[in-house]
Parts: structure tokens; C-alpha cells; sequence
């Protein structure tokens, strides 16, 4: 059996299932800020009866480190950067608690100029009388070189208990990232300690052994030990619990397709190439904080079944602001919701009321009701068709490198959309309409969230470096910097990159088939030093592809597919 | 971080293109570069954008060149996507996508001539003319003046727009007596519609910062002040820098960024330049900042030491009088040009030119016609050492019509004289033929 627990932002979801079957659901409204309380009220509700040595796993996709930063209720978090000379970024926001320090390491990951332990001693004295909770440090190429880092690290272990170093949250190159994306690890680091500890206890008390998977924005998981470490993975992981739902509820066909999820307040996109989800180029942003935590591709719109709906100027207007419900369920505002009550699509608590709002609207501009209601409808369509043009003219004009993918010209192209939120079977021949792809949308929806988080599978990226003129091999995300002794050629660094995400994935219990590993990326440069002997620098990209553990077995029946 | 001008970028490094495994011009040439723009951030700067490069046609490439025996047999893949990268970043600019952009490709183009047999100066095709003439088609006439920064001297580029009033070259150079090509001094100043606006700006080995900014000040921006161009392009080899292994100048990043900045060119594109380690991770974020109209005063090698790079008083005088010379030069040019082309109808000049890479020695015989009415004619007589031989016959953008019809008769009487193949490259219409000779 598998546990999955969503909790959103209004809601938590849970489900129990047991090989392809959902044995169980439950729903409920988050209860306040105790987010230990709610989530465990729905794991105890979700196993009695259940015999709780025959749980496998327990999956959460939870909003306690999304929350503690977007209600800033995070540690104070001390800065300590090594820029050296480049672009002057301003990392003002994190006021007197930021501290450059000189010393740099260049491109290669040789250091250029060394520490000053004087400055670091300046920084113990000036920090001594501020509250400070947890450090962040980051140098700038560390993913090349971390000594420096470790060298800072050293040096303040004593000092401060949370320590977070850039370099171990990714491998790629961004050091404004790497900055921000530590300083938020630090932040949220004793948040979600404490609720992973209360977790753990409260498993122990009721005998469940079970181990946790944290859900993250990449559509893959991460074991509780692993998110402790860097609880700032588990952000903004709810539109990938609805994406990883979306995928196990939708049919599979191999190709380019789109999903919509149509909620109250937004419509998110999502694509899949060749069946496969894409990520956003660097990572996600959150609060404006730009990050380098991975995350599913996803765009947003301001449009809803809840949106506002109006007439400016003679322009018939819908969304981005939701002003409640529509007044179909009790609300006081027009929304697209009532279009769909007035056009019998959907069934309204209040539908005289709704209706009557749509006609006195209708009249005001000179139209019938069913007009109106028709263009707020087709509106959306166009709304929704407008932005799905602009995000794949965005994503096929994206920079390609080589000489290979240019001429290629891979363009993702859509050949179907796959559609769920609460407005889904109402709105579905309008998308249609609009996209002019056949649709497709599951029965049963309200627990996709849940079910996504139950069937994710542990994921892990890594970005492998060899350079043989400097004889090292790095994999950032892996805590991997060793000495190359002899040669190395590319496909023995693939085949070592394939063995550590291999490895990676079994430690987090994925078992040979489940392990959906690949190379991303594999490029080897001849470097040619000063005799002009050739050297070799090596880069693969390689990991566990998010998909499901199981599928699931489509009980309750589909929506046929149009056309 | 915001960028105060909207800059569009295209970074096509080709990793999986080289003229030969250990040819500077290999894959690895912009792989530190791109560590390093990633690194800094830049794709995070809210106003600059990353934009793929344009694929260059033939009709494309043989806007500019002649081509010998034709454009599909001399280039590759690669050479389609620089120019095209150029194409695309001319584009950006007068389509005001962006207000300012910067192709970063290779492999380069600045020591393409008109007439090609194959590479030379690890260059085929010219990027920047095969975008100017691109764009002068797409959006019509302009004023364009082209300043190379590169180490090298711009010989290509001098020869393509040698007789173009419309089209000022500028090129900072390490002399050529010192240094390959070997061209490029004071008195080569244009053909006689287009006499002084060819530029040619010789400099000392152990130039540094203080001089090319001198050079700047002094000769480039009140050149440039005079012929109010409508777009400066500025050829961006970084080869001047401190470190490079085949030059001997003193440039380092932070001149190269405040050279941007006060240049202010609306398009840059990547030249020579191959200390792809030392310099030019440091010169092209430099370059990127200083167009972006970002602070770029951090912008520094990790091991730069000011005392070092410093020019020598000699090299500063030196500097001193070639700005002075050329800057009368130009002052003078009308004058110069009358007494040097009065009642001559037709300008001849011999040139050889030597194709280093592909090791091929051709000699050329150029012919400008005068005339009052337009800036005239132009003939190419060329043939190589291995045999190859060509007539290319030009008419300008601007030409009359009397020329242009002298242009298709000379086509035809061409073809009767013992070369393998007669061009006509029709500017004017943007038509290109091409005939076999006798």
C-alpha cells in the first residue's frame, strides 16, 4: 500500500492505495496553521482498519517550507558571499546580515585568490550580538571547487548550528541563484526539521514503518533524510502533485500533449514531450526569488471558473482578480462559472440568482443572455489558446548549443490535451474549439492531487564534470569531488554518471524497474594546454525521470476522447 | 537586475563544431565563456534575451561573396549558423525586439573577402556583411559604420565595403608588419567612390587600455561624430587582450568594457579571440554589461594587476602620432580623393591574397568604374595557384541605371573570355548569376 498526501493550500487530499487500485480517499479543509495536526488527522483517518505493516511508502506534498516563506516565518539567516569580480548583483534584501568576503575561484574551479581569515574573524565579532539562526555561504563557481566553502563552514561550525553551502544544493551555474536558493534552505531549515522530527516520533508512537517521501517541484521525491538536508526542495510542490496526478489519471499516447488544469482562480499549463515532463530552464521563483531548485514546467494564467468577470470600456473583461465565489455557489460577482450554469453545463446552488445576473449584464450591452454567456465562454477559450501560442513560441525559441539541434529544429507540437479542475467537462468541447486538439478528461479528478503525490518516484539530477588537466570529477548533487587517476574518456564518464543516479535511486527504494534513468546532456572538449598536449573536459547531465511508481489501473471509467 | 537597454543575445558556441580537433577555432573556444555568463547570471538580467541564430542561404552568402565554385562547396553548417547569427541579430535591432544586440559565433568572418577560394584567418564567409547586406534588403538603405576591434587587421571587411560610401569601416589593429595579415596600414583608404572611409588604425605591439581608448577619443568618436551613421557595428575580437597566445598587445576586459561603452554600438559580434580561458569569459561578460548599460566596474580578470599591462611611454607616443596622422587623414580626404582620381574613368588595382588556412595564393585585379551619377561599377579578375579562376562584375545598391546595364552586357562578353566562371552579383536588384566562361 501506498500513502499519498497532498495539502494545498484550501485543502488536503489523501488516498491509500493498494497495487493499481485507490483503496481509500479523504478531504477535508486545512485546518489553521497546524500543519503536523492536519496532515496527520488525514494519514489517521486514511489507515484505520488498515493493517499498517503492509504500508510501503507514505508520500507527502506538503506547503511548510512554501508557507514559512511566503509569510516570511523563517530563521535569521546570516549571508557570507564570495563574489570575487564579475556582475555587481545586489543582495541588499538580506540587510545587515550579508557579508562579502574577497577571495575567488575562476571558471576552471582554481582558486585565484585565497581566503582572508581576518575577514572571517571581523564577521564572528560584528555577528556576535545578532540574532542569527542559520548561515548561508556561497562562493562563486563552488560548484567547481568547493574548498572554499568548506574551508567557511570550518570556521563557523561552532558558531551556529544550520550551516548550508552553496554547492551541495545543485550543479549548475548560477551564482545569484545559488545564493538566494541557500539562503532559503537556511531559512526554512528548522521549520521543517521540527515538523519532520514531530512526524517521525508521531510514526513511531503508532507503530508505522513506513518510509516518508517528500514530494518536490520536479515531480519526483525526495526521502525525509534527504529533505531535512535540503528541505528546500520541497517547495512549491503542489502543481506537481496535481501534473503527476493529471499524468496517472490521462491516457498515455507517446507523443507532445498539454495539460490544463482549470482551477477557481488559475488555469496552469503544463506540456509533456514525447510523454516526458520538461522543466523550467534553471528553477523555480519564489516570493522573486529566483532559485535553482528544479521544477516541472508549468505556466499560469489569471483565469478561472472563479474569475471576475466585467465590462470595461465596452470590452468584455475576465480575471486576473477572483472576488469570490460565483454567484451561482453564494457569491456576489459574475464569473465564468455562471456563464456555464446559464448554458446548463454546470449545475448551480443559485442558479436563478446567476442567471438573473448574466441577463441584467446582457441588457446593459445590448445582448441576450445566451450571448453573453457564450462570449464570456469563448472568451476563455481564447484566453487559454492566446497564452498556449505564446508559452510554445517561448519554449521552441529556447537557445540551443550545438550545431545538431539547431538543424534538427525539434519544435514540441501538441497533438492532445489532457483536462481536469472543476470546470473540466463543462469547458471541454471550448478548448477544443479554441485548440482545435481532441480532449481528454478523467471521471474522477478531486483527489488527482493525492494521487500524483502517491504514485511520484524518487528523482535525482546530476551534473557530472571531469577535467583531466586539473585530474578531478565532480558531482555537485551527489557530494562526489574526487581525483581522476589516468585517462577518461565520455562513454566511461556516462556509464559512471549512470552508476551514481543508479545508486542514488536504489538508496531512495527504487527497485531495477522502476529506475527510469538517462543521460540529458554529454559533451567531451579537447583542451589543448600550453605544450598543446590535448586534455579532456567532460560534462554529462544524467537522471531519474519523474514518472509513476505503479499505474494505475482506470477504475470508474473515462471520458471518450473527442474526435 | 535590470539592464537600462534592452539587449538581445545570440550564443551559439557550436560545441560540436572544430576547423580540426586542435585548431583554436574548436569546439571549446566559448565553453568557459558560456560557464561564465551562466555563472554571473545573466540570463536572470530582466531586459536581456537569448535568441537562436537565423540559418544563412545561399542567396544570403552571395549577397557579399563570390564564391568559388560555389557557396554549398565551401561551407559548412557552422559558417550558415554565424552569419545567421548576425543575420538574426541585426534583426532584433531593427525589428526592435531588442535595442541592442551581440553575436556570440564562430567561427569568424572578419578576414573574408569578396572572392572566396576557402578559409583564411580561420574565416569563410564574412558575418557582418552577409547580415549588413541582409538587413540593407530587409529594411532598406542605412548609414552603417563598422568598427573592428579585433587584434587583427579587418582585411576582409575593408575589401567588401572598399568602394561602399554608405558602409565606414574602422579598424584597430596590431600593425601589420608585425603581425598577420599583414595589411591594414594608414594609406589604404578606399576605392574612388568610397575614398576615406576606409580607416585604418595601426597600433604598436603593447598597446594597452590607455591606448585603444585614446585611439577612441581621439579618432573614432569624432569620425564617426562626422558621418552620423544610422547603426554602429562593432567587429569584437578580443584578441587584443593581454593573454592572448597569438597577439602581443595590453587590452584587458575592463577596457574592452569601457571601449563598448563609450562606442556604444547597436550590434556587436564576436571575432577573433583565443585565450578562451583568460580573457574571454572576462571581455565578452564585459562587452554584454557594457551594452546592457549595466555597472561593469567589477568586471575584471581574477589575476589582472594593473602595473603588469601597462603600455610604456614609447608605445603611448607612437599611439599619439598614428592618431594624429589618420585623424588629418580624415579631414582631408575630399581634397585627397580629387587630386588622386581626377578624369580617370577607371581605377585599377593588383592584389594578392594569400588564404593561409587553406594554403592558396590568388591574384586579383580590381576595376572601379567612375561615375558621376553613382559610386560606379566594380569588376573582379581573379585566379588562383590551383587553377581556379573567376570574372565577378558588381552592381552597387546605389548604381545608375546606365551602369546596370552595362553590368549585364559585360555579363554576357564575360562569358566569352577563358574563366571558369563569370558572376554578376546584382545588388542593386538582389539577383545573382553566375556563368561558366570559355
Amino acid at each position: 500500500m501506498i500513502i499519498g498526501i497532498d495539502m494545498g493550500g484550501t485543502n488536503i487530499d489523501g488516498v491509500v492505495l493498494h497495487q493499481d487500485r485507490i483503496l481509500k480517499t479523504f478531504k477535508q479543509p486545512v485546518d489553521g496553521s497546524d500543519y503536523f495536526a492536519s496532515i496527520w488527522h488525514c494519514l489517521e483517518a486514511l489507515i484505520e482498519g488498515l493493517d499498517r505493516t503492509d504500508i510501503k511508502r507514505i508520500q507527502l506534498s506538503t506547503t511548510i517550507s512554501t508557507n514559512a516563506i511566503v509569510e516570511n516565518k523563517v530563521a535569521q539567516v546570516g549571508v557570507i558571499l564570495q563574489p570575487g569580480p564579475g556582475l555587481n548583483w545586489s543582495y541588499d534584501h538580506f540587510g545587515e546580515r550579508l557579508k562579502y568576503i574577497s577571495g575567488s575561484i575562476d571558471h576552471r574551479g582554481s582558486p585565484v585568490r585565497v581566503i582572508d581569515r581576518k575577514e572571517l574573524r571581523q564577521i564572528r565579532d560584528e555577528w556576535s550580538d545578532l540574532p542569527i539562526d542559520a548561515l548561508a555561504i556561497v562562493t562563486k563557481f563552488s560548484v567547481r571547487n568547493p574548498d572554499f566553502e568548506h574551508e567557511i563552514e570550518k570556521f563557523f561550525s561552532n558558531d551556529y548550528p544550520d550551516i548550508t553551502l552553496g554547492h551541495r544544493l545543485s550543479g549548475k551555474l548560477n551564482f545569484p541563484r545559488r545564493v538566494e536558493t541557500a539562503y532559503l534552505n537556511a531559512a526554512v531549515s528548522r521549520t521543517f526539521r521540527t515538523f519532520a522530527e514531530q512526524f517521525q516520533q508521531a510514526l513511531e508512537q503508532a507503530d508505522i514503518q513506513a518510509p516518508v517521501y517528500i514530494l518536490k517541484a520536479d515531480g519526483g521525491t525526495i526521502d525525509l533524510e534527504g529533505a531535512i538536508e535540503k528541505p528546500v526542495e520541497t517547495i512549491l510542490s503542489g502543481p506537481a502533485a496535481s501534473f503527476m496526478g493529471m499524468k496517472a489519471l490521462l491516457h498515455e499516447n507517446g507523443n507532445d500533449r498539454l495539460l490544463i488544469d482549470i482551477g477557481g482562480t488559475t488555469t496552469d499549463l503544463f506540456l509533456l514531450v514525447d510523454d516526458v515532463p520538461i522543466f523550467e530552464p534553471l528553477g523555480i521563483t519564489i516570493n522573486q526569488r529566483k532559485t535553482l531548485v528544479r521544477a516541472i514546467f508549468s505556466h499560469s494564467i489569471g483565469l478561472g471558473g472563479d474569475s471576475y468577470v466585467r465590462f470595461e470600456e465596452g470590452q468584455l473583461l475576465i480575471g486576473p482578480e477572483r472576488k469570490g465565489h460565483a454567484i451561482a455557489f453564494g457569491g456576489k460577482h459574475l464569473t465564468p462559472t455562471d456563464a456555464l450554469v446559464y448554458l446548463d453545463r454546470l449545475k448551480g446552488e443559485r442558479g436563478d440568482e446567476s442567471r438573473e445576473a448574466i441577463e441584467v449584464l446582457a441588457k446593459e450591452h445590448g445582448l441576450s443572455g445566451h450571448e453573453l454567456a457564450e462570449n464570456i465562454i469563448t472568451k476563455m477559450g481564447e484566453m487559454i489558446s492566446n497564452t498556449v501560442d505564446a508559452v510554445l513560441e517561448k519554449l521552441n525559441g529556447s537557445p540551443v548549443y550545438t550545431v545538431r539541434e539547431l538543424m534538427s529544429d525539434r519544435t514540441i507540437k501538441p497533438d492532445s490535451i489532457g483536462l481536469v479542475g472543476g470546470p473540466a467537462e463543462a469547458l471541454a468541447e471550448t478548448i477544443h474549439q479554441s485548440l482545435g486538439l481532441p480532449i481528454d478528461y478523467p471521471a474522477d479528478f478531486a483527489i488527482a492531487n493525492a494521487i500524483g503525490a502517491a504514485l511520484a518516484k524518487p528523482t535525482v539530477e546530476i551534473n557530472l564534470l571531469a577535467d583531466t588537466e586539473r585530474n578531478i570529477l565532480s558531482v555537485p548533487e551527489l557530494g562526489i569531488y574526487q581525483t581522476l587517476r589516468g585517462s577518461l574518456d565520455l562513454a566511461t564518464a556516462k556509464q559512471f554518471a549512470m552508476e551514481q543516479v543508479k545508486l542514488a535511486g536504489q538508496t531512495m527504494g527504487l527497485s531495477k524497474e522502476q529506475l527510469d534513468t538517462e543521460i540529458v546532456e554529454a559533451s567531451i572538449f579537447n583542451m589543448l594546454n600550453d605544450d598543446y598536449g590535448v586534455e579532456k573536459n567532460i560534462r554529462v547531465r544524467a537522471q531519474i525521470r519523474p514518472g509513476l511508481l505503479t499505474h494505475l489501473q482506470r477504475e470508474g471509467g473515462y471520458n471518450e476522447s473527442k474526435e | 537586475m535590470k539592464a537600462k537597454n534592452r539587449l538581445g543575445l545570440i550564443l551559439f558556441p557550436a560545441f560540436d563544431w572544430a576547423i580540426s580537433p586542435r585548431h583554436p577555432e574548436r569546439e571549446e573556444r566559448l565553453l568557459y565563456t558560456q560557464d561564465q555568463l551562466m555563472e554571473e547570471g545573466i540570463e536572470d538580467i530582466d531586459r536581456i534575451e537569448f535568441f537562436n541564430p537565423l540559418i544563412a542561404t545561399d542567396q544570403d552568402i552571395e549577397r557579399v561573396h563570390l564564391a568559388y565554385p560555389d557557396v554549398e562547396a565551401l561551407v559548412s553548417e557552422s559558417h550558415r549558423i554565424a552569419a545567421g547569427g548576425v543575420m538574426q541579430a541585426f534583426d532584433l535591432v531593427l525589428s526592435n525586439k531588442a535595442e541592442k544586440s551581440f553575436a556570440l559565433v564562430r567561427p569568424p568572418g572578419h578576414h573574408a573577402q569578396r572572392v572566396v577560394y576557402g578559409d583564411r584567418g580561420f574565416c569563410i564567409i564574412n558575418n557582418e556583411a552577409v547580415g549588413l547586406a541582409y538587413a540593407r534588403q530587409k529594411y532598406g538603405d542605412m548609414r552603417v559604420a563598422i568598427v573592428d576591434t579585433d587584434c587583427h587587421h579587418g582585411d576582409g571587411t575593408e575589401d567588401i565595403y572598399w568602394n561602399d560610401p554608405d558602409t565606414l569601416v574602422i579598424s584597430f589593429h596590431q600593425d601589420g608588419r608585425t603581425l598577420y595579415p599583414g595589411t591594414g596600414p594608414i594609406s589604404d583608404l578606399g576605392g574612388p567612390g568610397a575614398y576615406g572611409y576606409n580607416v585604418n588604425i595601426p597600433l604598436p605591439p603593447g598597446t594597452g587600455d590607455e591606448g585603444f581608448l585614446y585611439v577612441l577619443e581621439h579618432v573614432v568618436l569624432p569620425i564617426l561624430e562626422d558621418y552620423q551613421p544610422d547603426l554602429i557595428i562593432n567587429s569584437a575580437g578580443q584578441d587584443n587582450h593581454y593573454t592572448d597566445p597569438l597577439t602581443n598587445m595590453n587590452f584587458s576586459a575592463q577596457g574592452y568594457s569601457v571601449l563598448n561603452d563609450r562606442l556604444n554600438p547597436d550590434i556587436a559580434v564576436l571575432e577573433g579571440g583565443y585565450s578562451i580561458q583568460g580573457a574571454l569569459p572576462y571581455v565578452n561578460t564585459g562587452i554584454i554589461a557594457a551594452m546592457a548599460g549595466l555597472d561593469y566596474s567589477g568586471i575584471w580578470e581574477p589575476d589582472y594587476h594593473l602595473g603588469k599591462w601597462k603600455q610604456t611611454d614609447r608605445v603611448g607616443q607612437d599611439v599619439r602620432s598614428i592618431a594624429e596622422a589618420v585623424i588629418e587623414i580624415w579631414h582631408k580626404k575630399e581634397e585627397i580623393a580629387q587630386e588622386l582620381f581626377r578624369s580617370q574613368k577607371k581605377v585599377t588595382r593588383q592584389r594578392q591574397v594569400y588564404y593561409d588556412t587553406a594554403g592558396i595564393m590568388e591574384h586579383q585585379t580590381q576595376e572601379f568604374y567612375l561615375c558621376p551619377s553613382c559610386p560606379g561599377l566594380d569588376v573582379i579578375r581573379s585566379k588562383n595557384d590551383q587553377g581556379a579562376s573567376l570574372v565577378g562584375i558588381t552592381v552597387p545598391r546605389k548604381a545608375c541605371p546606365d551602369c546596370q546595364t552595362k553590368a549585364y552586357e559585360l555579363f554576357e562578353t564575360e562569358q566569352r573570355s577563358r574563366v571558369k566562371f563569370v558572376l554578376l552579383q546584382d545588388q542593386k536588384n538582389d539577383r545573382f548569376q553566375r556563368a561558366t566562361g570559355r
